[in-house]
């Protein structure tokens, strides 16, 4: 019999962890993720897990890496303040390519900003808040059900790709309950990391195979390799050699960039004959559904473009579904944001970017994006 | 005949960073004949430090070895203790990354209890970054960053694990080199977080400044062998007669409940229940 | 989408609207096999002052999650009836307490007051289960589950010893609106 529940987004996120094996996760409680520690507090120990409260952000984040580098899947969630604390390790497990996954359940900000309402306003912080040059894959749910599958989502992308993997949730889709059919054991396929094929003299932890994702092997099983935060050669050990350091962090870009189709999704929403899309994520993407149901049903063809996957962005999709459209409006929480991605991506195309941006912390209403649709048209 | 270090040692890693006159390389050696002394399997070996010079060591070691972000060694280590408790995790950290940075990590970890060993390479100063002061500076003391004398207290890293429930306390110097290598080893063997705070030199960033009473590295080792005090001995001594003395010995010594134990525990009871 | 029922559960903090709002979700969800979705005020709201819980049923995707033109609302202080009245679709249902909300103002909804508190206090002896006095009220008026599978989604939310006790606070409250 199938296993319908009706839970809260961070709840799903919790079990869709469980369900793609990881077994660490270590944490600091923060509203609105607080939800996805309690629930895993609980389920961790009955799977011979390890829950850990932390005490800060930056220890849980190390944490998790070390338990990553330990052979365990791992994972931390956490909202606005502490996902800065996070950045700093973030950055670790990007240039020592630790799998492992961070949930952010973005609330309005800075600083201590609206710790119960929601937010869209971390999306370049995603991208760039670590320092450095280094890819980052960002997923972006839009239900419970999502929560759920983009957990597993970015549990197997960090294990395909020796990468941390954010998922970039906000307050609406974690607090909000919803259905959900709970996935079979075996329905979502879960990947795990490559192991070293070599002996121990011969394995080199960060040279990278065809696909530019080098096999780990954990503590423990033999390898004593040497893992640093500071640029290294192929067998972990730090270098000062620029050309090196330039084509080891050329490798680790491209082990995302040459990977796209792995890694890319989106939802395309009634585009086909759209004169207007929609470009959304997350929260907003579910009041901009309901405002093209609106717009619909008064004959205006209007679309949703709708990334799953945020970071990389999605630029060959967008480029091709909006090869038709007129007119693209990106509905945003925050004051304007992965607008100038989309202005990038569509430049030349002559389609009219415009942007509805808020950060009052209310998600938008479906009737406000039909006002501002029909404003546009009549302009 | 003496021991053979070089089993242990990554040789192509050599020449190390340190400098002539740098007690780390010392620390080195007693940890390595601590381990050796353990007979612990190296493949089960995880050392992990921080940033700084001492955190430089784990990379010239033949173990599992985790070189992490400034302070947060002991956190990375919990995370690879707790996701396999069959491992011996060692932390190695400097004063800076130990005490002041990663102050709130290692609060932490003396409470929780997890069996690991942290040595703390006391050196008084930021080595790496070029001698500014740190929290274990003496009071007066020349830094960069205190260039007319440090002021305060230092902080004492004995008595900050003691209060923070570390089960296993210990302080020697980098002169005792023997004392040295039985801390740690005594470390390793203790069930639950021990920290040993080993009193070092830096004569590059910290002693060159400090002439009224270092005119050498050498004198830097003399100073600790001649103001050593063992801790029974200073149980007698008032405060004006500890005054610039260096209290060794081993404070604490105490069997208590270990975390990743207790969680195991936890697990066997709730499991049994459902 | 024509199926979309949007319900505001409206009251003050510690009158049990979230768990209302999540029994009606998962009524609908799990044992009607629609689909449902529950969402609430959180923060110093949530906390003894106002308290709101939205919870919308369709047998249709549901996209936007809020409540934003009610079918149904349930108010059960003076100040959420004032406050939320204003979202009610026309035609819509405003279900008050006849006891709680002292001036109910007329409006372009079907305006149904009933005693839920004195009900709960009177009848069941707790003023803490008017929550489910007022979902079985609200069943028995909307329709938009039945009531079977709401006493069903009941018993199996409510603590352990307390199951005979809530089954009475919701036939009570079925009772009421008939
Ligand atoms: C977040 C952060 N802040 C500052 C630094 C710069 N930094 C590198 S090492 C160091 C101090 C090292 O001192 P200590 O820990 O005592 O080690 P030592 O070099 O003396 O052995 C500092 C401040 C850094 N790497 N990271
Ligand atoms: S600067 Fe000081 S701590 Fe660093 S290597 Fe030189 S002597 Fe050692
Ligand atoms: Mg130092």
């Amino acid at each position: 019999m199938a296993d319908i529940r009706f839970i809260q987004g961070n709840e799903a996120c919790a079990l869709g962890a469980i369900y793609a094996g990881c077994r660490f996760f270590a944490g600091y409680p923060i509203t609105p993720s607080s939800e996805v520690a309690e629930m895993l507090s609980e389920e961790l120990p009955l799977v011979d897990g390890v829950f850990i409260q932390m005490e800060d952000e930056i220890a849980a984040m190390a944490a998790i890496i070390g338990a990553s580098l330990a052979g365990k899947k791992s994972m931390t969630a956490t909202s606005g303040p502490g996902m800065s604390l996070k950045l700093e390790n973030l950055g670790y497990a990007c240039i020592t390519e630790v799998p492992c996954v961070i949930v952010n359940v973005q609330r309005g900000g800075p600083s201590t900003g609206l710790p119960t309402s929601p937010a869209q306003a971390d999306i370049m912080q995603a991208r760039w808040g670590a320092h450095g040059d280094h890819p980052i894959i960002a997923l972006c749910p839009s239900s419970v059900s999502e929560m759920f599958t983009e957990t597993v989502r970015a549990f197997n992308l960090s294990e395909m790709f020796r990468t941390p993997v954010i998922v970039l949730s906000d307050e609406i889709i974690g607090h909000m309950r919803e259905k959900i059919v709970i996935p079979q054991e075996g329905e979502i396929p879960i990947v795990n990391r490559k192991k070293p094929k070599v002996p121990p003299h011969e394995y080199k932890p960060f040279k990278g195979e065809e696909d530019f994702v080098p096999p780990m092997a954990a503590f423990g099983e033999g390898y004593r390799y040497h893992v640093t935060g500071l640029s290294h050669n192929e067998e972990g050990f730090p270098i000062q050699s620029g050309e090196l350091v330039h084509q080891m962090n050329v490798r680790m870009h491209n082990k995302i960039y040459k990977n796209l189709d792995k890694i890319i999704k989106n939802e395309v929403y009634m585009c086909d004959d759209a004169e207007i899309i929609i470009f959304a994520l997350g929260g907003a993407a579910r009041s901009s559904k309901g405002a093209i149901r609106h717009l619909r049903e008064e004959g205006i063809k209007a679309g949703l473009f709708r990334p799953l996957t945020i970071w990389p962005f999605p630029e060959e999709d967008l480029r091709r579904v909006c090869s038709r459209a007129k007119n693209v409006l990106v509905v945003e929480m925050n004051l304007g944001q992965i607008v100038f991605e989309v202005e990038r991506v569509l430049s030349c195309m002559g389609v009219k970017i415009d942007g509805m941006f808020d950060s009052s912390g209310e998600p938008f209403t479906p009737l406000s994006i039909v006002r501002r649709v029909k404003e546009i048209f009549q302009r | 005949m003496g021991f053979n270090y070089h089993s242990y040692l990554r040789e192509k890693m050599m020449p190390h960073i340190w400098c002539s006159g740098c007690t780390h390389g010392i620390v080195t050696k007693a940890l390595i004949r601590a381990i050796d002394k353990a007979k612990f399997d190296k493949n089960k070996v995880v050392v992990v430090s921080g940033i700084g010079c001492a955190s430089r060591m784990p990379g010239y070691l033949d173990f599992n070895t985790l070189h992490t972000t400034h302070g947060r060694a002991l956190a990375f280590a919990t995370g690879v203790k707790l996701a396999n408790p069959e491992l011996h995790v060692i932390v190695v950290a400097g004063d800076g990354d130990a005490v002041a940075i990663g102050g709130n990590h290692f609060i932490h970890s003396c409470n929780r209890n997890i069996d690991m060993t942290l040595v703390v390479l006391n050196n008084n100063i930021y080595g790496m970054t070029g001698g500014q002061r740190s929290p274990t500076t003496l009071e007066g003391d020349i830094s960069s960053t205190s260039v007319y004398g440090s002021i305060g207290n230092p902080i004492d890293v004995v008595n900050l694990a003691i209060g923070a429930g570390a089960t296993f306390v210990a302080r020697t110097t980098t002169y005792h080199v023997h004392q040295l290598e039985s801390y740690i080893y005594s470390g390793l063997m203790h069930k639950g977080f021990s920290v040993i705070d080993a009193v070092s030199a830096c004569y590059t960033a910290y002693g060159r400044r400090n002439k009224q009473r270092y005119k050498s590295a050498i004198d830097m080792l003399n100073y600790m062998k001649n103001n050593v005090v063992n801790i029974s001995a200073a149980r007698e001594m008032n405060s004006e007669e500890l005054k610039g003395k260096i209290i060794i010995g081993i404070f604490k010594d105490s069997l208590e409940p270990e975390y990743c134990e207790e969680y195991q525990k936890m697990i066997n009871r709730v499991k049994n229940k459902t | 989408m024509a199926s979309r029922y949007e319900i505001r559960l409206s009251g003050s903090g510690g009158q049990g609207l979230i768990l209302l709002g999540i029994i009606l979700g998962e009524t609908a969800s799990i044992y009607e096999n629609k689909n449902a979705v529950q969402s609430q005020s959180y923060g110093p709201e949530a906390r003894g002052g106002m308290s709101k819980s939205d919870v919308i049923i369709s047998d249709d995707e549901i996209d936007y999650p809020k409540a934003y033109n009610v079918d149904f609302l349930l108010a059960l202080t003076q100040q959420s009836f004032d406050r939320y009245t204003k979202e009610v679709k026309k035609g819509g249902i405003v279900l008050y307490d006849s006891t709680l909300v002292h001036s109910p103002k007329e409006g372009d909804y079907r305006l149904i007051g009933l005693p839920l508190h004195e009900t709960a206090v009177r009848d069941i002896g707790k003023s803490m289960v008017i929550n489910i006095v007022s979902l079985g009220a609200i069943v028995k008026i909307s329709n938009i589950v039945t009531i079977e599978n709401t006493e069903k989604a009941l018993l199996k939310r409510v603590p352990k010893g307390t199951e005979e006790l809530n089954k009475k606070a919701f036939y009570a409250g079925v009772s009421l609106a008939k």
